[in-house]
């Protein structure tokens, strides 16, 4: 379902129903030019659901806000391309792209109380979602579909509560109420940013259930966009780790974790303490800092911070490594071999892990 | 919700109470305090070498014998029932509500402030319509567009606007339109029921003179509000639903970013219908302003004492309404 | 209730990792209380209490780590607060070093707070963005009139570079740092003194993964190092038992479950801490097939009116009359392991695993909504 995106072929990019190609946005700031995104490429089918892991400043979040064309700013640049279901994004006319948001492509955010206006109701801004895209329907029908809506995310009493305002729900009905906003129009792509990362542990298992059913049920395509490895673990087919901007490794869920390929991805893995596993002594962290995104390391942006630079005989600070194939759908960007890498995460990382 | 309108009326009648003790206190207490016999007090209401019969009926009927409390109860009562002075030569009602008489002139305090209401409201709320109605459009126009020409351009003039005091602007507008061109010639109020058109043509210059000052205000909060709520997470969801930009900026933006405003405007309404002093001076209208600069310049005790409860007055009701209002837009408020 | 601090106390020395023979706990809490009155009505009267915090008792030995989980709004921060008394409890008692500090004044709590340090969640916020690092750091000498040996500067420098710090970033301000090392900034505060306790409120919650991490072996390291006390409250089940000695669970104001790490890990006796576990996702594709979840419905209800009985009952599988009627006190079930339930979880079956997979007895009921 990954397909590598040697070259920037239209006639490939179309052939799954999201198909991003070497998108870059940039933006122009009085610091400089930073670069969030800068050259990834994935494809996305219908039905499957593809996570994208990174830390605060890795871009997982300004490609998801790409997609949804949402940088109006004058100072972004955006380059690359977009396909949604043989419609070309980057290049269409703003409106275009206006009247396919919501519609075919609906977004949840990470905190559902600053996400939803708190002068209307619940059932109010449902009830707007909808007929923005079905201006023939009347209020009264867009109002039992808002009800319909809220019931199917599992709020008690929907038709009650959807004259509530949003500070009367609580934090995981807020969220589902934000679901059955983004399901409202029966979208295709569902791109969820952070969406349990501001609730507690068990209402995020049930908002994680709840978005695993809706997918099964509307058959959608789904991004989900996390810091948290656990979480993706959940839910995706395929999962993509983003550094620096950059995509460095990219693969289908069950062989990324059992045999990630990248030294982030390792670090990743080992920095976080985890409760199926017997209890480390220590954890293993990933040295220094997340690069600025102005002066992005040159080389492997993650070069300054990867135990195994030296390894590569100098090149890692020169140059980029190129998203490889390593085993058929898995790919990562790092000059390591791959036997090497191999060698290294079965005597050193595994054990720790 | 029911409870909340009571308690914000019950809390505004408490203000009102604690605002008259307080400028009884000023005017008669104060005085007392400093040494002041109640002999000087009445000897002011009658004039020069004042005889002592009238002296003992201005005292006994102002209640000047009585303890302080017994006269604040007295001057509360009556604004709402009235006062009638049934000793010394010629008795006479004072009618609901009753702020008094003048010391200078013996007519009651009300009826004068009351014929003046007129010429404050016209000249307030008319101001209070185009400041609004500039300031915050000039306000989204630039929130819309940060750093823009326009947007550079109006918050210079906003800030020339704040700066300049409205003598200032006020003089020159004078000068200009009904001296040097005389569009606008020998301006004074007219009443609206009499003339409409003399009403307008009359009011025109101070209210652009005192727009100016508060609309150049009103701009930049606007605009300050208008880009905090633009950036806010549920503008992001209004554009992530597809709604064209003009309804994620009216419905979305612009309804939030105007809530504080709301306040604001409330708090500076409230003040002008007290009396917008300076342009009233300016342009010489006999509203309230007007009539409290006269009272003080004229030491007029009973007249400063009627005109700073009128204020106070209209500050609290203000005040009071924004509260209402506030609630009915921010369910927060209402709901908590 | 009252009974079962003084056994607490004794159950859990075994598991302090250093000071065995501490007769005495370093922090003792007893029936500890906090409620928030609510107003409301005409004349906004106290329409009743937010029982933020309500009657928890538990101890902490000189040199262990207790971990403090639940969810928001369980009390744990209020908890922080009141232990470290930034609030003062509306009841209950709060002992440092056998010493009351329940309702200490400000001017007598002043000495206290050398002893006890408190690391925030918002390295961002909990830092005075218009102070040098130096001024930061050093503020604690200066406000507490401790004299060190070569200067303020150079003792402000030796605990940068305990913290993982530059001690040459002494003169920068707190925006040119990044979110780690503004928490690191913040343990640097909090250590000045040399506290004998530290309380750590989500330290690392605001930080990337790999940030978390680093800090996680910094407070591990300064531990044993300096020999500090930790209280850290965490929402983070994994966090908590990677760092802690003893960890309690909180759940509307009260304590229901408390154990050795080990046994609360393996064995989560109280339905509650069971959920807890099964809700944590795990970084593994294949272990979603084989679970079963426990799927708690309902959200928490308000702390202003809780439930009556077991606060928990609302939500759980097990509930029965008695948990309507009578409130489980927090009992001992073996070897320090206390839970406030009157059906705890079958203590035979050991999962060798920190989490009660494969066990599918009570999920089905609280899975099906």
């Amino acid at each position: 379902m990954i397909v590598e995106p040697v070259t920037d072929s239209v006639a490939e990019g179309s052939a799954s129903f999201l198909s991003v190609r070497d998108l870059r946005i940039h933006f122009d700031t009085d610091d400089g030019l930073v670069k969030s995104v800068d050259g990834v490429s994935f494809d996305l089918a219908r039905g499957k659901t593809l996570g994208i892991v990174g830390e605060s400043g890795s871009g997982k979040s300004v490609t998801s806000m790409g997609i949804m064309g949402l940088h109006r700013s004058k100072r972004a640049r955006i380059s690359g391309e977009i396909w949604l279901d043989g419609q070309e994004l980057v290049a269409a006319q703003p409106d275009q792209v206006r009247r396919l948001r919501g519609r075919s492509m609906a977004m949840i955010f990470q905190d559902p109380l600053t996400a939803m206006h708190p002068y209307y109701t619940v059932g109010a801004q449902i009830i707007e979602a909808y007929r923005v895209h079905h201006p023939e329907a009347s209020k009264k029908a867009a109002r039992t579909r808002a009800i319909e809506m809220l019931a199917r995310v599992g709020i008690p009493q929907p038709d009650r509560r959807v004259d509530d305002y949003p500070h009367q729900f609580s934090g995981g009905m807020r969220q589902r109420a934000m679901i059955a906003m983004a399901l409202v129009n029966d979208p295709s792509l569902l791109i969820a940013d952070e969406p349990t990362t501001a609730l507690d542990v068990t209402v995020q298992a049930q908002i994680l259930d709840l978005i695993r059913d809706l997918q099964e049920e509307f058959g959608s395509a789904v991004i989900i966009i996390t810091h948290d490895l656990g979480v993706v673990a959940e839910l995706a087919d395929d999962i993509m780790v983003m550094y620096g901007g950059r995509c460095v490794e990219r693969g289908p869920a069950a062989t990324l974790f059992d045999n990630p390929e990248h030294p982030y991805t390792w670090g990743l893995l080992g920095s976080m303490p985890r409760l199926d596993r017997e209890l480390q002594d220590r954890l293993v962290p990933v040295k220094g800092s997340p690069p600025s995104l102005i002066n992005v390391p040159s080389g492997c942006a993650f070069h300054p911070r990867c135990p195994y630079a030296e390894q590569t005989g100098g090149r890692s600070m020169t140059d980029r490594p190129v998203l490889a194939e390593v085993t058929p759908g898995h790919h990562a960007a790092c000059h390591l071999p791959a036997a090497e890498r191999h060698r290294i995460f079965a005597e050193e990382i595994a054990p720790r892990l | 919700m029911f409870f909340y309108i009571l308690r914000r009326t019950f809390a505004a009648l408490v203000l009102l109470l604690v605002v008259s003790a307080v400028t009884f206190g000023i005017f008669f207490l104060l005085p007392r305090l400093a040494g002041e016999t109640t002999d000087q007090l009445a000897a002011q209401y009658i004039g020069k070498n004042p005889s002592p019969e009238a002296l003992a009926a201005v005292k006994k009927n102002l209640g000047f014998d009585q303890p302080l409390y017994e006269q604040f109860w007295h001057f509360i009562k009556q604004i709402f029932v009235g006062a009638t002075y049934k000793y010394g030569p010629d008795a006479s009602t004072c009618h609901v509500p009753c702020f008094g008489y003048s010391f200078k002139n013996h007519i009651e305090v009300w009826p004068e402030i009351e014929s003046r209401i007129p010429v404050t409201f016209s000249l307030a709320l008319g101001a209070a319509v185009l400041w609004l109605l500039s300031g915050v459009t000039t306000g989204v126009i630039s929130a819309l567009r940060p750093k823009s020409f326009f947007d550079r351009s109006s918050m210079g003039v906003a800030l020339a606007g704040v700066s300049l005091p409205i003598f200032f602007t006020g003089a020159i507008l004078h000068y200009l339109f009904s001296y040097k061109w005389v569009v606008f010639d020998n301006l004074h109020y007219v009443n609206f029921t009499d003339d409409p058109v003399g009403w307008f043509t009359n009011l025109i210059l101070p209210w652009i003179s005192l727009a100016f000052l508060y609309s150049a205000l009103y701009a930049r909060l606007t605009r300050a509000g208008m880009l905090e709520t633009m950036s806010e997470d549920y503008i992001r969801t209004a554009r992530a639903k597809g709604l064209i930009e003009r309804k994620v900026v009216v419905r979305h933006g612009l309804r939030a970013a105007l809530t504080p405003i709301l306040t604001i405007f409330g708090m500076d309404l409230g003040l002008l219908l007290g009396g917008a002093v300076i342009t009233e001076q300016v342009f010489s209208m006999q509203g309230i302003g007007f009539f409290a600069v006269s009272a003080i310049k004229d030491n007029d005790l009973p007249k400063i004492l009627g005109v700073t409860m009128i204020a106070a007055f209209f500050i609290v009701l203000c005040n009071l309404l924004v509260d209402l209002l506030y609630a009915a837009v921010d369910p927060r408020v209402r709901l908590s | 209730m009252t009974d079962t601090q003084s056994s607490q106390g004794k159950g859990t020395q075994g598991t302090a990792r250093l000071r065995k023979s501490a007769a005495q706990p370093l922090l003792r809490v007893t029936d500890l209380e906090r409620h928030f009155p609510v107003k409301g009505g005409l004349l906004r009267g106290n329409r009743g209490a937010v029982r933020a915090v309500d009657g928890i008792s538990f101890s902490v030995n000189p040199g262990e780590t207790l971990g403090v989980v639940g969810e928001s709004g369980c009390g744990k921060s209020t908890m922080g607060r009141l232990v470290t008394r930034l609030d003062e409890p509306t009841g209950g008692k709060v002992e440092f070093e056998g010493q009351d500090i329940t309702h200490l004044s400000a001017g007598r709590l002043r000495p206290l707070r050398k002893d006890i340090q408190i690391i925030f969640q918002d390295p961002y916020s909990s830092l005075n963005p218009r102070h040098t690092v130096g001024t930061i750091v050093g503020a604690p000498f200066r406000l507490q009139k401790v004299a060190t040996e070569h200067g303020v500067k150079r003792a402000v420098q030796d605990l940068l570079e305990l913290c993982g710090l530059n001690p040459e970033h002494y003169n920068r301000y707190p925006h040119e740092f990044s979110g780690g090392q503004r928490q690191r900034i913040g343990i640097a505060r909090a250590l000045a003194l040399k506290p004998k306790m530290v309380v750590a409120d989500e330290p690392v919650s605001a930080l990337d993964v790999s940030i978390q991490a680093q800090v996680v072996n910094l407070l591990d390291d300064l531990q044993r190092e300096l020999g500090l006390t930790y209280l850290i409250i965490a929402h983070d089940l994994s966090v908590v038992r990677h760092v802690s000695d003893r960890v309690a669970v909180m759940y509307l104001g009260k304590i229901v479950e408390i154990a050795d790490r080990e046994a609360l890990y393996r064995n989560p006796a109280h339905p509650y801490t069971n959920a807890l576990l099964s809700a944590v996702p795990v970084p593994d594709p294949r272990r979603k097939e084989r679970r079963e979840r426990i799927l708690l419905t309902g959200d928490v209800p308000s702390p202003l009116n809780p439930p009556s009985g077991c606060r928990f009952r609302t939500r759980c599988w097990k509930a029965q009359e008695v948990c309507a009627t009578t409130e489980p006190p927090l009992a001992e079930l073996a070897g320090g392991h206390q839970v406030a339930c009157h059906f705890p979880e079958g203590q035979e079956g050991s999962e060798g695993q920190g989490r009660p997979a494969g066990e599918g007895e009570p999920t089905d009921a609280a899975a099906a909504e």
